[in-house]
């Protein structure tokens, strides 16, 4: 008996639901998320909504163009980061806008944390929003995702510390007076109140990284897709939050 | 980027409490700061917000450093007759910007 309720127990760990930051935060900060009208992410949104019909580049085109209404990329963030069969290795949203933005419409690739690109990637996100994150983990995306999970359990930086650390093993302890949330990327891009402003996954991870005092991932490197597509596929399960809010 | 995002109910009956919800996009720099370069970075705050129904004033502010970036302001009025709401603020740059909005009672 006691045999069958350890099975049971070891075999309903893994199911056991992650926690998304978003439960971490304050009333508050909860209350600013959920109402349209206070999140200032929408802020981003408008100007994507903007932006969207607006022809740029040598070929003149827009967003509309080619896609009609954002709506027509339902689900499209809850996916990614995506495995790109040109290039032959995976690539996230931003990757993805700035490829549009170079092949489609003839003009330059922007950084993450362009304002532009923001608006243009919280866009996108939102119509995604309430959608469960499923990022495929198999064929050639497996050696991506496992090269994510060893860098998530690599220490480094001068504290010697990896991502595991503490978003697996103290994830709800705290970290000088925040709680520390487990680490999913499934709302960016992301209000940070501490930033006053709307923030690349990337930001996130460079802000972390800085944090131990290691040597931050370049947007665009390798690391930083990698450790993108595991902590999507680690997120599997939640439902995309983009825009988000957190303290 | 959007300038702000205004909510305000696009129908109201006569003589009922309506709340107007104002986002506005703006760095709101409290002027304490300095850059990387040690230079002080000038404040830049939104110092004088108005909300006017009909041309009569139902909110008039004066913002002060220490706000955040894009201040949100909730506040409520009494809908009496159909017509615009303008909401009109003005930063330490000399930057005016008015927004508007309908009402229409019912």
């Amino acid at each position: 008996m006691i045999r069958l309720l350890l099975a049971a127990l070891l075999f309903a760990s893994p199911a056991l639901a992650q926690r998304s930051g978003y439960d971490d935060a304050s009333v508050q900060t909860r209350a600013m998320q959920d109402d349209d009208s206070a999140n200032p992410g929408f802020l981003w949104v408008r100007h994507g909504e903007e932006l969207w019909s607006q022809p740029t580049g040598t070929a003149g085109k827009s967003c509309a163009n080619c896609h009609n209404a954002p709506d027509t990329l339902r689900n499209v963030a809850a996916r990614y980061p995506a495995w790109d069969a040109t290039l032959a290795r995976p690539i996230t949203l931003v990757q993805r806008i700035n490829r549009c933005r170079e092949s489609h419409q003839g003009t330059t690739a922007l950084a993450p944390d362009n304002d532009i690109m923001l608006a243009l990637s919280a866009l996108v996100g939102l119509q995604s929003r309430g959608t469960k994150i499923v990022v495929a983990n198999d064929g050639p995306l497996a050696p991506f995702l496992a090269d994510g999970a060893r860098l998530f359990r690599q220490r480094q930086g001068q504290l010697n510390l990896s991502c595991a650390n503490c978003h697996d093993d103290r994830a709800g302890q705290r970290l000088g007076g925040s709680i520390i949330p487990e680490g999913h990327a499934n709302g960016y891009p992301q209000y940070r109140l501490e930033w006053q402003g709307l923030g690349s996954f990337n930001r996130r991870l460079r802000s972390c990284l800085i944090g131990v005092r290691a040597e931050p991932y370049g947007p665009a490197s390798a690391e930083a897709v990698a450790i993108e597509l595991y902590l999507m596929q680690r997120a599997g399960g939640l439902t995309v939050e983009t825009p988000s809010v957190r303290p | 980027m959007a300038r702000a995002l205004i909510n305000v109910p696009k129908i109201a009956r006569k003589g009922e409490l309506v709340e107007i919800r104002v986002l506005i996009n703006h760095v709101m720099e409290p002027g304490h700061r300095r850059d990387a370069m040690g230079a002080a970075i000038p404040r830049d705050i939104i110092h004088s917000f108005v909300c006017s129904y009909n041309d009569e004033d139902v909110l008039r502010a004066d913002f002060f450093p220490a706000m955040s970036a894009n201040p949100y302001l909730a506040f409520s009025t009494i809908a009496r007759d159909s017509g615009s709401i303008v909401f009109t603020w003005t930063d330490d740059q000399g930057v005016v910007q008015t927004e508007r909005a309908t009402i229409t009672i019912l």
